[in-house]
């Protein structure tokens, strides 16, 4: 799994950081989206893809 | 398009509608009628005109979801619950009325502030004080009104905190909130509590140059890109919806947790679920009870029927809760669902800015009151609540409590 997020997209609702914390974070300044690891464990895939579903603004897509 | 097209027609289901007697969790059964029947539907509103109602959670993701659905209360066709919350929704607007990009650059401005980790920084001082509240209302008591004592109180206290806004003027913007928020409140008095409101703000925002502190407010002002005025009706979105909603929040949610014994003894047995629990709590409650309002700017296909451009739309969040196909057998509330795909926050880019503190607020609010009052139950009989059937966040009026 690859995760692509677009900080242009995003609003900072911080939706992706309560679903997977250890894979997305906010940025200090603005609270737009970090990825942390962009290329996370397969333990934590079904947390990234509730992150991408929840989104509100769709800035989370996913590859394999 | 013709005037014609912009009337409902006499059967269109009135809205705001009533909820059913004995039944003040649910939706209203005429918008959840229609949410089964014919999910996107016309609807007739409080000057005779018409709009649509999107009632399914896909429908309601595809709508907030789409920016060509404006926020913009300027735009002809966008529809208003009541004459007062016309006045609110085109008077002082803030970023929550704008269209990106200019929705965005002023948005931009805050998030930092609401930001996850920032929030959870606050946990201590929201303990802090929430129990120092308890500590208070339980003082050589066994009753109390949990509105008045704890559940108004601290997210008050949170968001002056937050703002950098004198707590001990709380008496003064809480009665202003709750003129803007009634829907039985005059247009008047609406624009005259939205002005007293904004000029408090910009007094405050101005006192802020020569003592400036770490408050939102102050910030802002330092930063040097708005006017007195833009902070102060920026001020006074955060502020309203800084406390109203996670007030109310609270004590609806003890009130259904009081409703739901089972569910109750569930969390007390097992306090790890409170942060599950809040998020069921948001969904099956949505308090956010009328729908979340946009206009179209160009025809659009949302479940099969065309929205035209000018054409108002109400997405009814409480029904897309309650979606079947989303969260089965969702008329129940069950503390140990996975109910994070609601949209008691809206969805879209204008997702609700402070959902992170909604959320630390609730979780820290709950936990305590069920912890800190084992004997915890209502004082009163439940046929005895009095509602917010008439405010734009719904809630109770109080909720006499004893332990």
């Amino acid at each position: 799994m690859r995760i692509h997020a677009d900080q242009e997209k995003c609003c900072g609702a911080g939706s992706c950081v309560m679903a997977a914390p250890d894979v997305f974070d906010q940025r200090e300044e603005d609270g737009i989206v970090v990825v942390l690891d962009a290329e996370p464990p397969a333990a934590l895939h079904d947390a990234v893809r509730e992150a991408a579903a929840i989104c509100p603004a769709a800035a989370i897509s996913l590859s394999d | 398009m013709t005037t014609a097209e912009r009337t409902a027609s006499p059967d269109a289901l009135a809205v705001p509608a009533a909820r059913a007697p004995g039944c003040p969790f649910d939706p209203a059964p005429g918008v959840s009628r229609a949410a089964h029947e014919e999910p996107v539907t016309r609807a007739t509103l409080w000057d005779g005109s018409a709009c649509w109602l999107v009632t399914r959670h896909q429908d309601v993701r595809q709508v907030l979801g789409d920016q060509r659905f404006s926020a913009d209360a300027h735009l002809p066709g966008f529809p208003f619950l009541t004459a007062g919350g016309r006045e609110i929704l085109t008077g002082g607007t803030t970023f929550i009325r704008q269209d990106d990009p200019e929705h965005a650059r002023l948005r931009r401005m805050l998030t930092a502030d609401f930001m996850v980790r920032k929030v959870e920084a606050m946990r201590p001082e929201v303990q802090r004080l929430a129990d120092e509240l308890i500590d208070r209302m339980t003082d050589g008591r066994t009753s109390a009104d949990l509105v008045t004592d704890f559940a108004l109180p601290l997210p008050s206290l949170v968001i002056c905190l937050l703002l950098g806004v004198p707590y001990e003027d709380h008496g003064y913007f809480q009665e202003r909130s709750r003129i803007l928020l009634s829907l039985r409140s005059a247009a008047e008095d609406v624009r005259t509590a939205q002005l007293e409101l904004v000029d408090y703000l910009t007094r405050l925002a101005e006192s802020k140059q020569d003592r400036p502190d770490d408050g939102i407010v102050s910030r802002l002002v330092a930063r040097g890109e708005l006017s007195f005025a833009e902070i102060a009706t920026m001020g006074r979105l955060l502020l309203v919806a800084g406390h109203e909603t996670t007030a109310n929040m609270t004590a609806l949610s003890t009130l259904a947790l009081l409703r739901n014994p089972d569910q109750l003894a569930r969390l007390r047995a097992q306090p790890s679920l409170v942060q599950g629990a809040v998020e069921e709590l948001l969904r099956y409650l949505t308090i956010v009870h009328n729908g979340v309002p946009r206009v179209a700017t160009e025809d659009i296909v949302v479940g099969g029927r065309t929205i035209r451009a000018g054409e108002g739309v109400l997405c009814t969040i409480n029904t897309a809760n309650r979606d079947e196909d989303v969260f089965p057998g969702g008329d129940a509330l069950d503390v140990t669902r996975d109910a994070r795909r609601h949209v008691a926050f809206g969805f879209g880019v204008h997702q609700c800015l402070g959902q992170p503190l909604a959320r630390v607020e609730l979780q820290i609010a709950v936990e305590t009151l069920i912890r800190r009052l084992p004997g915890l139950r209502l004082d009163i009989p439940f046929e005895d609540v009095a509602y917010r059937s008439d405010m734009a966040i719904y809630g109770v009026h109080s909720l006499p409590i004893a332990w």
